[in-house]
């Protein structure tokens, strides 16, 4: 199974400059892993430790066919094949 | 170097100066690789707060769907200060996600919603390290590569 993961100029040096690569896994967690797999590094900027688990950053956004995945169960939202899948890194920042 | 058109520098000043004391953001998109800021894209404040702001991700989402099937990508990607200079904060610096583009501040703190005149500075934000550049207002950004 090939998911489409359209990657943000700022991670493309972990795919070697490529804007989109395939994936694989049927949820978010498991598509993560299988980037990290080929594209050692990648998973660091996408999740961070909380508790005993991993959830998403909070100023990284990924979109699962059009959908913000937190809409839809954040890292266990689920994937099939032919889905397509967009990271963003938020736009935000400020005085404070 | 930024070189921006003055119908667009006066709108990003304008959008500053309505949405002040909260922070006002967007982006100027331009053909990719053109370094030419050519489209005004004024986006919503999700934070809504005079020291934060950030897209609706949504917004996000469509904004750089736009982008995609025009072949543009950001040029400049502006935020205003309403009490602090027109300098990046450290929360700027982290959360800078776009190497190639211009970052673009308007400090409003001096006049508010009134007219007078804003400090507007751009810089480079790449790997945590921020670099000012001169800011050039033109009659017309004169396209470099794009039409050959």
């Amino acid at each position: 199974m090939a998911i489409e993961v359209r990657i943000p100029t700022i991670l493309r040096t972990y795919t070697g400059g490529e804007k989109a690569v395939d994936a694989d896994g049927a949820t978010l967690t498991a598509l993560i892993d299988s980037l990290e797999a080929n594209h050692p590094g990648i998973k660091d900027r996408l999740v961070e430790d909380k508790g005993n688990g991993i959830e998403l950053r909070r100023f990284v956004n990924v979109y699962i066919n059009d959908e913000d995945v937190r809409f839809i169960g954040s890292l266990d939202a689920a994937l099939s094949d032919g889905d397509q899948v967009v990271i963003l890194p938020a736009v935000a920042g400020g005085a404070r | 170097m930024l070189q921006i058109d003055q119908a667009t520098y006066d709108a990003l000043v304008e959008h500053a100066k309505r949405d002040h004391p909260v922070e006002a953001c967007g982006m100027v998109v331009g053909p990719i690789g053109s370094d030419r800021p050519a489209r005004h894209v004024e986006m919503v404040n999700a934070a809504g707060s005079p020291t934060f702001y950030e897209y609706d991700s949504t917004d996000l989402f469509q904004l750089y769907k736009e982008m995609d099937d025009r072949d543009e990508e950001p040029v400049v990607i502006y935020h205003s200060h309403s009490a602090t200079e027109a300098y990046p904060s450290v929360t700027d610096i982290n959360l800078a996600g776009e190497p190639g583009a211009h970052y673009v501040l308007v400090s409003t703190r001096e006049h508010g919603n009134n007219p007078g005149p804003v400090e507007f500075r751009s810089y480079r934000i790449i790997d945590g390290v921020v670099t000012e550049e001169e800011v050039t207002i033109v009659d017309t950004v004169i396209p470099s590569e794009e039409s050959s």
